[in-house]
């Protein structure tokens, strides 16, 4: 089994530099727009908010406003990628997978179609717009599909290199991305590659596999845990379908507990992908965070990790627990 | 019936009281969707004082009227006419938004407060008072049920099913009130996606369709008037707004769809209503 151990190039910016995984897109997509005229994009109505507005400005005649209806721009861009374009869909996560969900299935992935679904506001830190509009099941929904793959960026520089690497690469994709600004973890020279988690922090005791904005509370907490001399490996599973094998089973032989931490809920989503390849490959003891079979409210972004246990003090209190568990 | 002046009065004392509300508590929360609710406190006031019969005494009825906003975003104004009528307390009005607060971002069903249904997606609305409607009938109330929407949602497809749907189950029980300001969040309807005549939709579908002036008070009170009196179809009273109403520097702006005033600004716009004709 291939132990990789090279720990993927971390930012020390002091002050940490704070900004959200769906800006990186919007500038991303300028860039891309920039390079190839194969790239159109639509959005439904939020073009603001989710940042292609931009591409928007600079490309208006390869911009398409959907208005509000999500399940036909997903058909339109279906259609537009038969027809040889790279299409960049946007929305809200709510209603970029969970509205549509029938014809990303029907029209994208089962006719294996060139299409990009970034989708911002995704989970809980969506904040004072409540349950309505904190998606916690697109994880779930979208990596149940055939033919679909997706990221969770864990901060700007990583989405950046997601949205690139899936315009280079033919297929159905799902991006996940966040409203709210969270800190940058990887220096500028990190290589994103697809279907690869990255090892953010060495450790034999256990390890914290997580996603999104749950990675930068995971280094937080591994750094607690070390103050009582708990060595926690901390990864980052940004590709949750297909998911790095390799590392999740080296994680296990190596820290023999994993423990999950999502923004999303624990059916179906990061933690049970890991398990799929944990009890199949190398069972040792789990623990997974994410919502527990509930839906938001509103509240800000930090008041509702908290209250749902996904800030780094309950990611620490936790990681004691497995740590018991541990044979 | 025709509206006494001092009816109207209290509409229109009511509307402004509603506007104040709506930007004192985005205010408070920092965010929030003031323009529509804005926009649409003339017809929802004279809706819920002259017409829907939610009351602290008929709140727990089977057979009363039943409302559901389709546009939940704007939600303030509904929490805010609540109020008015005395099913939430005043002072509760300044949690909106808070973590903890029943006033959740977008409305959430609850009995003791009066909200008939969770929304915030848009699309799903129309559908869900179909079927109030026809389980209204079911029963053998004679209650009505109010489909609240907006442009935007107009947009969405379902919105196209269920109004096949009323019309064909000849539901002339439910009124579908559609704020029509013109207005979404990427623009203007004619920039980002144009619904164009939503009056003749509406009756090729098969509904009875009225194109009112949404501040016009006796307007609208006549237009949901009527919509009571045709029992064959469903009706649906297309209200013209303005988004921002009565705030001179939010009226007609998009960009006011979705952004809490500051304190600055508040000031500037509570000063405007206060000084407002009635
Ligand atoms: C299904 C769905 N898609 C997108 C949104 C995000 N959204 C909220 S309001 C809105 C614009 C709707 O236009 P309208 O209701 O006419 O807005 P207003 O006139 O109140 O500004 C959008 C796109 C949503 N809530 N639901
Ligand atoms: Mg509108």
């Amino acid at each position: 089994m291939p132990s990789t151990q090279t720990l993927a190039p971390l930012a020390c910016d002091s002050p940490v530099k704070i900004v959200a995984t769906r800006d990186a897109y919007g500038s991303a997509l300028l860039e891309l727009g920039a390079k190839r005229d194969d790239i159109v994009v639509l959005d439904a109505d939020l073009s603001g908010s989710t940042k292609t507005k931009a591409f928007s400005q600079a490309y208006p005649a390869r911009f398409f406003n959907q208005g509000v209806a999500e399940a036909n721009m997903m058909g339109t861009a279906a259609g537009m990628a038969s027809m040889g374009y790279t299409v960049f869909a946007s929305s809200f996560a709510m209603f970029a997978a969970g509205k549509p969900w029938e014809q990303i299935r029907q029209s994208i992935c089962v006719p294996e179609l060139n299409v990009k679904i970034c989708a911002t506001h995704a989970g809980l830190t969506v904040g004072e717009d409540g349950k309505s509009h904190q998606m916690l099941e697109d994880i779930t929904l979208m990596r149940v599909i055939p033919q679909m793959r997706v990221i969770v960026p864990a901060d700007a520089v990583e989405a950046a290199a997601a949205v690139r690497a899936v315009a280079e690469t033919d297929g159905p994709f799902y991006v996940r991305l966040s409203r709210a600004s969270t800190p940058v973890i990887f220096a500028e020279d990190y290589k994103f590659e697809l279907g690869k988690g990255a090892i953010l922090r060495e450790g034999t005791d256990l390890c914290i596999a997580a996603c999104g904005v749950c990675v930068a509370p995971a280094l937080q907490a591994a750094e607690e845990l070390a103050k009582s001399g708990v060595e926690a490996r901390v990864i980052n599973l940004a590709t949750i379908d297909p998911i790095d094998r390799d590392l999740i089973l080296d994680s296990a032989e190596r820290c023999g507990a994993i423990l999950t931490v999502e923004e999303h809920q624990i059916r179906g989503g990061l933690g049970d992908a890991v398990a799929q390849v944990v009890v199949h490959g190398k069972p040792v003891p789990m623990q997974m965070l994410g919502m527990d079979n509930a839906f938001g409210q509103s509240g800000t972004a930090d008041e509702l990790l908290a209250h749902y246990g996904l800030d780094a003090p309950a990611i620490v209190a936790r990681s004691q627990e497995l740590m018991q568990r541990k044979a | 019936m025709v509206l006494a002046d001092q009816a109207i009065l209290e509409i229109r004392q009511t509307a402004n009281q509603v506007r104040k509300d709506v930007l004192r508590m985005v205010n408070a929360a920092t965010c929030g969707h003031p323009g529509g609710p804005l926009g649409m406190a003339d017809f929802m006031t004279t809706l819920f004082l002259q017409h829907f019969n939610l009351t602290p005494e008929t709140l727990h009825n089977e057979d009363r009227d039943r409302l559901v906003l389709g546009n939940g975003h704007t939600c303030a104004g509904y929490y805010a006419l609540l109020a008015a009528k005395g099913i939430l307390p005043r002072e509760e009005l300044m949690t909106f938004r808070k973590f903890g607060a029943r006033l959740q971002g977008h409305p959430h069903r609850n009995a003791d407060m009066g909200i008939d249904f969770s929304t915030g997606s848009l699309g799903n609305s129309l559908s869900v008072a179909v079927g109030m409607a026809m389980g209204a009938r079911l029963s053998g109330y004679e209650n009505r049920i109010f489909s609240i929407s907006s442009d935007g949602e107009s947009q969405e497809g379902q919105i196209w099913e269920a109004a096949m749907s009323a019309a064909h189950y000849q539901l002339g029980n439910l009124t579908a009130v559609v704020d029509f300001n013109n207005v979404q969040i990427d623009g203007h309807m004619r920039d980002v996606m144009n619904v164009r005549d939503l009056k003749l939709k509406y009756e090729a579908f098969g509904w009875h369709a009225m194109d009112v002036d949404g501040h016009d008070v006796l307007a609208v009170h006549d237009a949901l008037e009527a919509a009571n009196a045709v029992y064959e179809k469903p009706s649906a009273i297309i209200c013209h707004t303005l988004i921002g109403k009565g705030v001179s520097f939010m009226e007609d702006q998009p960009g006011w769809h979705g952004v809490a005033p500051n304190d600055e600004q508040l000031a500037l716009a509570l000063a405007e209503l206060e000084a407002a004709p009635e």
